[in-house]
């Protein structure tokens, strides 16, 4: 993912985060060997060179979207003498990268970013998904660190006969397999360690989905969040019981 | 005032030897105040870069926010420039650098920009040694906020409004110095002989160049109880001496003044002259351009003029061990070892 990472800062010209978090950080963890593939070209994204600039009939814009997806070209300091130069700036500009405080020009930048957003929805690594062995209405999202315990909870849960589909959750912006994941569902609980629930208000704010639908899982002790910790809660949330009975030993 | 420049220019414009003539280096048209110190540094960076025959695509200017940040637009309008975020500029700079160490970097910061805000970047940057060209634009306030005083500002002085300023002034150069700055030079935007050779020699030095340049805020800082004003820093300048930049080309040609004291080489082979040095100044020695400043600044006089040069310390990409190509022109090629390399170092792990 992180070399992905920069090739998706070049493709859609912009920084990417990309996330951790001190269980990642600070803790061994066992994991597959990583792999390299040979035949992998770097992709540094829309850049004209020299002659590209030369054969170009129509004038260079920095921010001229041509191809309709908000991602427009750039071109590398000093590539050519005459063309392709712009100054970056942090005020309102044209196409053209020239100063203006022109609002026209302001507003179809702002939605030119706004089609960016969405280019860059595909762009993104797409959720992963592990469907329950059983047909169910309910479903559990969860990201990072929260998905070894996220898993084993619902192999316990399974073995409890709840039965939940799950997603991870792999990038912002959300991709469509992530709203069509909650919109096929009745009820899908968010599972994430931190106090205030952000997955889950940026699912609500960014995909317009019924607050009411999604069940706040949350666990910010300081400690990796258990499998345990995960179920107890979800059985919580569903009414059912919060406490595993325990069996009296026969005899 | 006409806003209007004229598109007209003499059929008979001297070039330079690129066949380059200023028009090519000039920008947009300012739009700071009439009378703005920073307007003239832009015209004398647009002079050097014209004079040393730099190819303006070549250039990259880079700053950080304020008056002085928003000047790059004003000179090389054939350049890439980015008018980063208020204190950064040298974060930028740095990538930019290590992307392609074959241009020229040119930053444009000003006394808030770099003694407030940015004041840890600029520490880092220098103490690196990064090869470009750092100019502050110092005003002693900040202009494009209505003229609050900034952290250069000299105890005591006033700007408009009146209120004396009672904090000490953090001095730029001196603070270069202490980091590690590689050239360190004063000067005064109104003192365009001195300025112009004092850009060139810092383009052509490789390392870090810093040139502290006082820059009068006509608006908000240029009344008679402030420091920074243009009558008051006429007044209480001093030289370390005269310099002139000898590009290594024209070194047998030029027509240089005789009787300099000393010759400095920088690492591309241009010759820096110093003439009329002040008490025997060495800009050689660290520590007497901080103990001048110093002993200067106590006189209640503003030492200007190269303060000090050394020229053939490591810079950033030499300390560095980076490859002499760009690393932007590197491919998969050069940069991947491939899933060999790696399965060998996964099988050292198990």
């Amino acid at each position: 993912m992180t070399a992905q990472s920069f090739e998706l800062a070049d493709q859609l010209q912009t920084p990417v985060i990309l996330m951790t978090d001190l269980d990642l950080g600070m803790n061994d963890n066992m994991s597959d060997p990583l792999e390299w593939d040979d035949s992998k070209v770097y992709d540094r994204g829309k850049v004209l060179n020299a002659e590209q600039l030369d054969a170009m009939k129509e004038r260079y814009g920095r921010y001229l979207d041509v191809d309709g997806d908000g991602i427009c070209y750039r071109t590398y300091p000093g590539t050519h003498p005459e063309k392709g130069a712009f100054f970056t700036r942090g005020t309102s500009r044209d196409e053209y990268a020239i100063y203006t405080e022109n609002g026209d020009a302001y507003v179809r930048n702002m939605e030119r970013l706004l089609k960016k957003f969405e280019t860059a929805k595909s762009y993104v690594p797409a959720p992963e998904f592990h469907p329950a062995r059983e047909k169910t209405r309910e479903g559990i999202i969860f990201f990072g660190t929260s998905t070894a315990a996220s898993l084993e909870a619902l192999d316990q849960l399974a073995a409890e006969g709840v039965h939940i589909d799950a997603m991870r959750v792999r990038a912002f912006p959300f991709s469509q397999q992530v709203e069509d994941f909650v919109e096929q569902h009745d009820r899908v609980f968010v599972v994430e360690q931190n106090r205030d629930g952000q997955l889950r208000k940026m699912l609500v704010i960014e995909c317009d989905i019924d607050p009411k639908k999604l069940l706040s899982v949350r666990y910010y002790g300081g400690m990796p969040i258990t499998a345990r910790e995960i179920s107890r809660q979800i059985h919580q949330l569903r009414g059912g019981a919060t406490v595993t009975p325990i069996r009296r030993k026969a005899g | 005032m006409s806003y209007i420049r004229p598109n007209f220019r003499h059929p008979q414009l001297t070039v330079n030897e690129l066949g380059y003539s200023r028009r090519d280096y000039e920008g947009g048209l300012s739009t700071l105040c009439a009378g703005c110190g920073h307007d003239s540094i832009s015209a004398a960076i647009i002079q050097a870069c014209f004079e040393l025959a730099i190819p303006p695509h070549k250039v990259a200017k880079i700053s950080g926010i304020g008056c002085s940040s928003k000047t790059p637009t004003y000179f090389l309008g054939k350049s890439h420039g980015f008018n980063s975020v208020h204190g950064r500029m040298p974060s930028v700079a740095t990538g930019a650098n290590l992307a392609n160490r074959d241009m020229v970097y040119i930053g444009v910061s000003g006394d808030g920009d770099s003694a407030s805000i940015g004041l840890g970047q600029f520490g880092h940057v220098t103490r690196r040694n990064l090869n470009m060209l750092y100019i502050v634009e110092n005003n002693g306030c900040y202009g494009l906020t209505k003229g609050q005083d900034s952290a250069t500002a000299d105890v005591g002085s006033a700007s408009k409004k009146g209120v004396p300023n009672p904090y000490e002034p953090i001095d730029l150069c001196t603070m270069a110095l202490e980091m590690g700055a590689t050239f360190v030079g004063r000067s005064f935007s109104g003192d365009k002989d001195q300025l112009v050779p004092l850009i060139k020699a810092a383009i052509s030095h490789r390392g870090f160049a810093f040139l502290d340049v006082i820059s009068p805020c006509v608006t908000f800082n240029n009344n008679d109880k402030s420091t920074k004003g243009y009558e008051y820093v006429r007044e209480h300048l001093a030289a370390t001496g005269t310099v002139d930049y000898v590009p290594m080309r024209q070194e047998l040609t030029a027509d240089f003044a005789p009787g300099f004291s000393k010759e400095i080489t920088l690492h591309d082979g241009s010759v820096i002259h110093l003439y009329k040095q002040k008490d025997g100044y060495e800009a050689s020695d660290r520590n007497t351009a901080l103990q001048a400043i110093q002993a200067y600044k106590a006189r209640g006089q503003i030492l200007t003029g190269l303060l000090y040069l050394e020229p053939d310390d490591p810079d950033f990409h030499e300390i560095q061990g980076t490859v002499s190509k760009p690393l932007r022109d590197l491919d998969e090629g050069d940069l991947c070892p491939g899933s060999r390399s790696l399965e060998a170092i996964n099988a050292n792990l198990r």
